[in-house]
Order: C-alpha cells, then structure tokens, then sequence
C-alpha cells in the first residue's frame, strides 16, 4: 500500500530516534546500529535494505528487546504509539508485542514449531492476548487461515509445519504474527527463502491486508527489486548506518549516496541491454563492509568510495541532509545538518537525504 | 568437431521411494549445450535443475537415458575413464563455506585437481599452476597459504573457481554459485564468471533460480519444471517473450529496481504449489497451475516445438497440440 505517498503522517505509528545498538564481541565492542531515525505512519511501507552485517536486522530486534541483554546495550527512543519501546517493562513489552507489532522472520521452516500443529501455535498467540475460550480462539485461526489464503482452512489447523509447502508455512507465520491485528507489521526477509513467483504471492498477501487493516509496515530486505514494487520510503543502510532515505522514486531513480549507486549497479537488470543486444558488466563496488568491531573514523564508506570527493570523508561522518542542496552545492561546509523530517524539502514532499559529500561527483 | 559439446537424451533420474513410486527429479530431457555457450539453467527449488547438471556429469547415475560429452557415451564408461572424462568438466558449487576443506590451505585445495589428474608434477610446478590459477580468478597468489576460513565469501567463491578450473575443463557447471552471496559480491562473482568464459573459451552451465542473473550471463535460457525442460532458447528471445506460460510467470513474477515500472507492471500470480516431483500430473506438469489450461492438457504430454523466435522451442499446446498422448487417454503410449 502506498498510504503514506505524497505528505507526511500527522502521527506517526513508530517514531525511532536515534538509535544505537552495542554488542559485546570476543572481538570488543561492536557497534552494530550507530545512530538510526526513521518513522513509520499508519498504512505506510517502509523498506530498510542493505547487505548482511548492514545492521538491519538487529535494528528491528533491539526494537522488540529480542537481543540477549547480557551482551546488548541498546539505547534511543522508539515511540510505538507514543510509548518508548525501549523503556518498558518486559511485561509491558509481552503485551505489545502481538497487538502492537507482529513479526515474520527469514525462514519459515525454523520460526514455527516442528512439534505443534500450526492451530495451536496460532492459538496459543491469541490466547496469551486476551481471555479467550479455546474453541472461539480456534475458529478464528481457521479464519486467519482462511484470510492468508491457505487452501482447506479447517483441515489446514490440524497439520503439522511439515506437512506444508514454504510458502504455506510463510502464510501460517503471518497468519500468526496477524492474530492479534497489530498496528504495525515487521517482515525480516520475509520471502528471501521463497521462489519468486511464491514471493509474489505472499507480497500481493501483504500489500492486501494492508489495505483492509491499514498496518504501517517494515519490511527488511537486500532485494531492491522487491522494494520498488511495495515500499513507499526506503531506508538504506551501511555499517550500522542510514546512508540514504526518502520515497521509492528518489532512492532508486536517483540515487545521490554513491553505495546506493554501487548497490543498483551491481543489479543485473531485466531492463538493461544495449542497442546491440551486448549485456554490458554489472558495476561492482570492491572490497568489503567495514566489521562493526573495527569501523573507520570517517564516512563509514570511506573505504570503498570510488568518488572520495571531499577531504573530509576520510577523518568525519558526513550527516544525512537533504539531496536537493546538496546537488545545487548550496550547502557549504557550515550549513548546519538537517535534523528530523519537518520539511525543509518543498512542501508536502517526503524530504530524500543522503549522508555524503559526493552526490554531484557521481550524478 | 561437431558444435555440441554435452548432449542428453532421454535423461532420467528417479529416486525410489520407499513402498512405491519415486521421485521425478529429471523427468525425460533431451539437451544439447553448444561449445563455447553460457547456458543458464533456470527453476524453482525441487523443479530437478541441480540433479540435471549433477547427471550430466554422472555425479549421480541417470535411471535412463544417455549423456554424451564430446561424443563419448558418459552412461558407458568405466571408472577409469569417466575419471579423465571428468578432468575435462569442473564444478562450483553454492555454498562456499561447505564446499572448501576447512582444514585444507587454498594451496592444497586447488591443487588437487593437479595431482589427481597427473596434470603437474613437483613440488615447484605445482605451487606455479596454483599461483597462476588463483591470479586467474582474481586473488593474490600469496594468500595460496590461508585456510578458508580467513576469507569472505565472494574470496572462498572464488577459490572455488579457481579448483574448478585447475583440470583445465572445457565445460562448467555452476550450482546456484551466486546464490550465498551478498548483491555486491554477486556482481563480483558474475563479472569473473563472464571474462573467464571468454578467455578460456568455456562452456558454460550456469545453474540458478535467478533470472535476473541468468538473463545477465546466458547466450540461452532453458526453463525446468517438474523435471522437465519447458521451454529453450535464446536468452534474449526467452527473456523478452516468452512462449510458454509457465516462464511468462515466473519473468513476471521477478521484481525489477524500478519503481515507476513495478507499479504499472501486470504480474502473473500462479496459484497453489509446485505438485510433488512424485506425484506429477498427468499429461502437460504445468496444467495444474497453469492459467490458460484447457482439454488437451490432461491427456498429451506435450513435446518441446518451435514457436517464437529462431531458436526457441516452447512445450506448450497453446502453439498446437503435439506431443505423446497418456495411455490412459490416448491410443497408445
């Protein structure tokens, strides 16, 4: 759904700032989200894409507290219905979780239980939510079922996840994380384990329940193919960085962060071919992502920029502001950074920002 | 010298269950791959593409049917032989951190080949071939005495390239050798893939669920499902238009970068599953998924015919019904 196009909510679903997730390595420190913001509105796609050990995923777990305390400090602010999701009690945190934020990871054949029917596990998440009898619990997973578009709902509650296809168990997943109607939907790689003409069915599943139930949603991926089609803001992160954000049509029609840039050129695209028909080489970008034990002292890009435009790039982090000025080169050097989305980017626009000094070096 | 280098016909494997029955992995294909040519393999999981290019290397034994590569019957051989007929043919397989020997430095690893062949001899020769391989794929010859585990994944695919390629093999066959890796080093992997394909004059099977990759790489594109060939030919032709319903879903279903194009594009969703390799539907497998299905799907198989572009052979009865009708409803069989 594309609810979100065109103006900024007024209230934002999720509202993180700032956050910053530490773990403790054999390694030392590692610092794995350095410093994330971003919103989420009702009915709104929001895409973080990025490569592994991008810090993607960890960012979504530290939002749910499923990181393992002992070895995670996680701080900022994630106002989820203006309540910070980061100060509350684990109780508190059990009750959101369901209503509040539903979840549905990578694999569906390790985040079901082999040893339970898939009714119960659907009905063990609506029980823990509200006093409700078994046999009503169950009809409404017989329903949810039948809403996520599994075959012979009724007789689809008594099977075990490995009497299911991927893509059905992926629907029993979020049939469950859909149980108790939550405001806002996390997918981690939700179809990355999927065939793609699985993945399109369980997208279309999405994207509809999102238009019936108006969830905001976060859907995480490293497939830029698949945000173009359901996002409608993308987030592109970098060595525990956003580097890049704004709506679909500016982060990958004109890309201004020259990893964006490398990231799309290194997409075989179904569109590109040549005039004489010759598939020209796929653009690589060389070497590798930064460890997060070890991040370098300036652009967290630095290493592997082939632009490196400013002399600065080596020794600060550039902030993220908006791309506009940046193309025009009206930001001089002591321009203060941009903060939040208010608007300094023409009226009714989501702003598009990039967290670089090498935007005009590469347009 | 004849143009094909590889040529199957008839080729089955059937794995057998227990009680009755078996598994369908490669279900009757006739195949030829042209010297010098990238043929990309494309499918979704279980349609057969790995066990495909695992018999046409005879790593698992066809249950029916013939390989021949380069005019030698490979079902025919003895072990001895198949061996040197091996030489000739490498392989890079998907997972590079299960496919290295942990305990094994690069050295020893791509060294292997050399030894098991006989292709060097001495201490000194080999530690040059290897050097000279591992420049070949873009790796500095001086990590030849790390062990796998100091290097990322696109270095380890990379040293399994450079294995694959130490028999000096006319034809390879790369497994989903892009599918562990991140976008970026994908790229890497691909374009390597591409220069070494033209500089040593390889045949190419490039094996993978991709088809934004396989278009990149391929001259031609045959399309498997329920192991079956379905559809071959050009990978221009196949990619831009193709024939048979089943590609024409599955290149609709591919999401393209493009923002503006995704959101006017009319995809294709097939309904239900992939049916069970061991229980395949009678007559066209695809019918049961197949939006267009119509009378004669049931009862002929169809056969591969040329339809489209020059070239490109389609198994659809849309274009015409030919193909074997099933005995249950046909003549004969």
């Amino acid at each position: 759904m594309r609810g979100g196009r065109g103006q900024p909510a007024p209230q934002p679903l999720l509202d993180v700032t700032d956050l910053r997730v530490r773990l403790r390595t054999p390694r030392g420190p590692a610092h794995v989200v350095n410093g994330l913001s971003y919103s989420v509105g009702p009915g709104e796609t929001v895409a973080v894409v990025g490569e592994s050990g991008s810090g993607k995923s960890v960012s979504v777990l530290a939002l749910l507290g499923l990181l393992p305390a002992r070895t995670a400090t996680v701080t900022g602010q994630a106002l989820l219905q203006g309540e910070d999701l980061l100060r509350m009690s684990p109780e508190r945190l059990r009750q959101v979780r369901g209503p509040g934020v539903g979840m549905v990871f990578q694999d569906p054949m390790t985040s079901l239980n082999p040893v339970l029917t898939v009714g119960r596990q659907i009905v063990e998440g609506i029980r823990a939510h509200g006093d409700v009898p078994k046999a009503q619990a169950r009809a409404r997973a017989v329903e949810l079922l039948a809403e996520v578009g599994l075959p012979d709902p009724v007789r689809a509650v008594d099977r075990y996840p490995h009497e299911l296809s991927g893509g059905m168990r992926q629907r029993v997943v979020i049939a469950i994380a859909l149980s108790n109607s939550p405001a806002l939907l996390i997918a981690d790689e939700a179809t990355t384990a999927l065939d793609v003409t699985v993945q399109a069915q369980i997208i279309d599943l999405v994207e509809k329940l999102q238009a019936d139930h108006g969830t905001g949603v976060i859907w995480i991926t490293h497939d830029l193919g698949v945000v173009a089609g359901i996002a409608d803001r993308v987030l592109v992160m970098y060595g525990g960085r956003c580097v890049e954000d704004g709506t679909v049509d500016d982060v990958l029609e004109h890309p201004a962060h020259p990893y964006t840039k490398g990231l799309l050129g290194a997409l075989p695209d179904l569109t590109a071919i040549g005039p004489d028909g010759e598939i020209p080489d796929l653009v690589t970008v060389t070497g590798l992502p930064p460890a997060p034990t070890d991040l370098p002292a300036g652009c967290v890009f630095w290493p592997r920029c082939p632009v490196r435009a400013d002399p600065r790039c080596e020794t600060e982090q550039p902030p993220l502001v908006p791309v506009a000025p940046l193309r025009n080169g009206r930001l001089g050097p002591d321009s203060p950074p941009a903060e939040g989305r208010d608007g300094q980017v023409g009226a009714g626009r989501l702003p598009h920002r990039a967290a670089t000094w090498c935007a005009e070096g590469l347009s | 010298m004849s143009d094909v280098l590889i040529s199957a016909r008839g080729l089955e494997v059937h794995f057998p269950l227990q009680g009755k029955g078996a598994v369908r992995a490669v279900d009757g294909v006739d195949l030829d791959i042209h010297r010098g040519e990238t043929l990309g393999l494309v499918g979704e999981s279980g349609c057969g593409k790995s066990t495909l290019g695992n018999a046409l290397l005879r790593l698992v034994e066809p249950t029916a049917g013939t390989v021949t590569f380069d005019g030698a019957d490979m079902t025919a051989l003895d072990r001895r032989s198949l061996r040197s007929l091996r030489r000739r043919a490498g392989m890079v397989f998907q997972d590079p951190f299960a496919s290295l020997d942990p305990r094994r430095t690069v050295a020893q690893t791509v060294a292997e080949p050399l030894e098991v062949h006989r292709l060097r001899s001495g201490r000194r020769e080999i530690a040059a071939r290897v050097g000279e391989l591992l420049e070949l794929v873009g790796l500095d010859p001086a990590v030849a005495g790390r062990y796998p585990h100091e290097f990322s994944g696109g270095q380890r695919q990379r040293v399994g390239i450079a294995r694959a390629l130490a028999g000096e093999p006319d034809f390879l066959v790369c497994d989903e050798a892009i599918a562990s890796l991140d976008v970026s080093v994908q790229a890497q992997v691909l374009n390597l893939l591409r220069r070494l394909q033209r500089q040593l004059g390889l045949t190419l099977l490039f094996i993978s669920h991709d088809l934004s990759a396989i278009r990149h790489i391929s001259d031609r594109i045959a399309v498997m499902y329920l192991g079956r060939i379905v559809e071959i030919g050009p990978a221009t032709a196949v990619g831009a238009d193709p024939q048979m319903p089943y590609t024409q879903a599955l290149l609709s279903a591919v999401p393209v970068p493009h923002p503006e194009l995704e959101r006017t594009r009319q995809r294709i969703v097939l309904r239900g599953d992939v049916p069970s390799p061991s229980a395949v539907p009678s007559g066209c497998r695809f019918r049961t998924r197949c939006p267009h299905a119509f009378e004669p799907c049931p009862e002929v198989d169809p056969a591969l015919q040329e339809v489209g572009a020059p070239g490109q052979l389609a198994a659809c009865h849309l274009h015409g019904v030919i193909g074997t009708p099933i005995p249950a409803f046909g003549t004969e069989s």
